[in-house]
């Protein structure tokens, strides 16, 4: 009456040969194919490499002043604009300018991989059932496996670096992108589609005209969690060698440098806060046209 | 401006469910709504739908909520599939059409306009009135050109730049009328285009459609479950009950011949005075002894009541068209037709 007792689990030898089979197998693959995989990757690199490249080695007032400039054009507030240029200030004074910079490009690069594949993803998704459905547990095990497991063949396959990094952040923030352009695009008024069709509108023109502008408030909010979503992984990207201020955090961790972590720790939230009230900011400001309502 | 064209409904029939085609038989061999329903799950939308809308003219389809009505508007520009039938246009069979037929169609052919106005709430007044243009992929300068002398039209010049949400109903339903005519299509189809209205901002809106009307003759599809807004509007009027048509006719056929108990029960309560004719309750030219004062033959009855009571007679001549007597109309006969309430007909 064993099995009562224990799970009736199978047997220690076969399940460590079930790993081994699958760790090697999986071991043969990178060896056969990391390169050529690696080399599939090659642009992003680039792409990350310029962008940080762009933040890191242009005077500190340009960039300074760039971020600005966008913080008031995208919000159009002087309250959000003086926050988020004293916000960079006192970031820069307590000597954490560079690794800001490294993270705002590893943050804007994620920012656009995402949404590049996110939005057609999602608008797939909320065109045909069949990719919903297929798509749907796929995000699920991406917003809830630890990323440290995908990290294990991210890293097999690609080595320790910024590519590796930046994978693990995108396949972690994309999933609101994603869900929200999906539901986004399948909340729009019925009624809307069709008097676009009776108007003779191609499903392009559904898409461009209607389906998109008015799912665009739930795109934004999509965009702005994606945002917040690839900081929070900062720290466990720099584990496998994204620099920026994740590094600086690692070190604290390990060392018990109380103070070293607390600064970074507070320019990851400064730099949160910037995105999120600008993004969202910018978000309701495309929607000015729903605000004056008539009496 | 294209030339009016005519619609032709022949034959439509619309079951909903989940198999549509082995229902179809029972539907024609005439089993009710009520049985189809128990027995095979399938909705009866529309059975043997056959009417003809003359060119220019308003055809007004009336019907209570559930009758088939908005799913017979929509077959005409093919948002719904029919089961069977032909919906034709200009000779043209719409439910042939390839999709790519369709669109064109749907584009130069057709304009509508829809209960819940449908404005797009991220455009302006103008850029939602250049929507059809726009998708028919004309340049932006002409489509404001051509949008802005109907936007004016419909009264809401000065408005161009706000938003629909900024707008009342009424404003917001000029919008859409706007939109459809815009599009210069020759068919406007009007799905209970004024039924979210205020009423008194409803009287309006047809005043605005009748005048609108006048010059640009289209051929106009009008859904309504309001039966004075049918009566005023309509040229024709086709009454719908359970998917199908009940009577058609011009709405003095409807007031003075109403086909069955149902619709007797709908007209009792109508303005009779302006309805009827007054052609339609002469009585022959007498020999000699002809009032002096005439009324045309289209005239309504409350009209020839209000010219008799302003120069105090009690007879007027009835002339046709061509401005010949045709009848003698005395008040005794004006007043025993408004005040009939169908209960004796008239001989």
């Amino acid at each position: 009456m064993d099995w009562l007792t224990r799970f009736p689990q199978m047997d220690d030898a076969r399940l460590r040969d079930l790993k081994k089979a699958i760790d090697d197998g999986f071991r043969a693959f990178t060896r056969a194919y990391g390169d050529t995989i690696e080399g599939l990757f090659e642009p992003l690199r680039i792409f990350l490499i310029q962008a940080e490249r762009f933040m890191t080695q242009t005077p500190w007032i340009v960039v300074f002043l760039l971020i600005t400039g966008i913080c008031w054009l995208a919000s159009r507030s002087w309250r959000i604009t003086a926050g988020s240029a004293v916000t960079l200030l006192l970031i820069g004074y307590f000597g954490m300018w560079d690794d800001t910079m490294k993270t705002i490009a590893m943050i804007f690069v994620c920012t656009v991989i995402s949404i590049a594949l996110g939005i057609p993803l999602g608008v797939a998704m909320a065109r045909w059932g069949r990719v919903r459905a297929a798509v749907n547990p796929v995000l699920d095990v991406m917003q809830t496996m630890p990323s440290f497991v995908y990290l294990i063949p991210v890293v097999m396959l690609l080595g320790i670096g910024r590519v590796p990094g930046l994978l693990a952040v995108v396949i972690y923030a994309m999933p609101p992108i994603i869900r929200l352009t999906d539901l986004g695009i399948r909340l729009v008024d019925r009624d809307m589609l069709e008097a676009a069709d009776a108007f003779g509108s191609s499903s392009w023109q559904k898409l461009r005209k209607v389906q998109l502008p008015l799912a665009l408030p739930t795109i934004m909010a999509g965009i702005n969690q994606t945002i917040m979503m690839a900081l929070a992984m900062v720290v466990i990207a720099s584990m496998i060698g994204v620099q920026g201020l994740g590094q600086p955090v690692l070190r604290a961790i390990s060392n018990q440098y109380f103070t070293l972590g607390m600064f970074n720790g507070f320019a990851i939230v400064g730099i949160a806060i910037i995105f999120d009230r600008v993004s969202q900011a910018f978000g309701r400001r495309l929607q000015k046209h729903s605000e004056v309502v008539h009496g | 401006m294209a030339d009016p064209i005519g619609i032709e409904i022949r034959g439509l029939y619309k079951i909903f469910g989940a198999d549509p085609a082995a229902v179809l038989p029972l539907a024609r061999e005439g089993m009710s709504k009520t049985e189809l329903n128990e027995r095979f799950r399938a909705v009866l939308g529309l059975r043997d739908i056959n009417l003809t809308m003359a060119p220019g003219r308003i055809q007004v389809i009336m019907g209570l909520s559930g009758s088939g009505k908005s799913t017979l508007i929509r077959h005409i520009n093919r948002l719904i599939e029919p089961t069977a039938g032909e919906v034709l246009v200009g000779g043209e069979d719409v439910v042939k059409m390839s999709p790519e037929a369709l669109r064109q169609f749907r584009r130069r052919q057709t304009a509508m306009v829809f209960q819940k106005f449908a404005l797009l709430p991220n455009r302006t007044v103008m850029e939602n009135a250049v929507y059809g243009l726009e998708v028919q992929g004309v340049p932006p300068a002409e489509r404001v050109e051509r949008a802005l002398a109907w936007v004016e039209r419909v009264g809401l010049k000065g408005y161009e730049t706000r938003y629909p949400n900024q707008l009342s109903g009424g404003m917001q339903q000029r919008v859409g009328l706007a939109r459809a005519l815009t599009n210069d299509a020759p068919i406007l189809l009007m799905d209970e285009a004024f039924s979210a209205l205020d009423p008194l901002i409803r009287v309006d809106m047809q005043s605005v459609l009748l005048d609108l009307q006048k010059d640009i003759r289209k051929t106009v599809v009008f859904i309504t479950h309001d039966l004075d807004e049918a009566l005023r509007l309509g040229d024709n009027i086709a009454i719908l009950r359970d998917g199908e048509i009940i009577q058609a006719g011009t709405s003095q056929d409807i007031v003075l011949r109403p086909a069955d108990a149902y619709i007797e029960n709908f007209v009792r309560e109508v303005n009779r005075g302006r309805v009827i004719r007054a052609d339609a309750a002469m009585e022959p030219v007498p020999a000699a002894d002809l009032p002096a004062d005439a009324i045309a033959g289209d005239a309504s009855l409350e009209e020839a009541g209000r010219l008799m009571a302003r120069r105090a007679v009690d007879r007027l001549v009835v002339t046709d068209p061509s401005g010949r007597p045709a009848g003698v109309l005395r008040m005794a006969r004006v007043l025993a037709a408004m005040t009939d309430r169908g209960e004796s007909q008239e001989a």
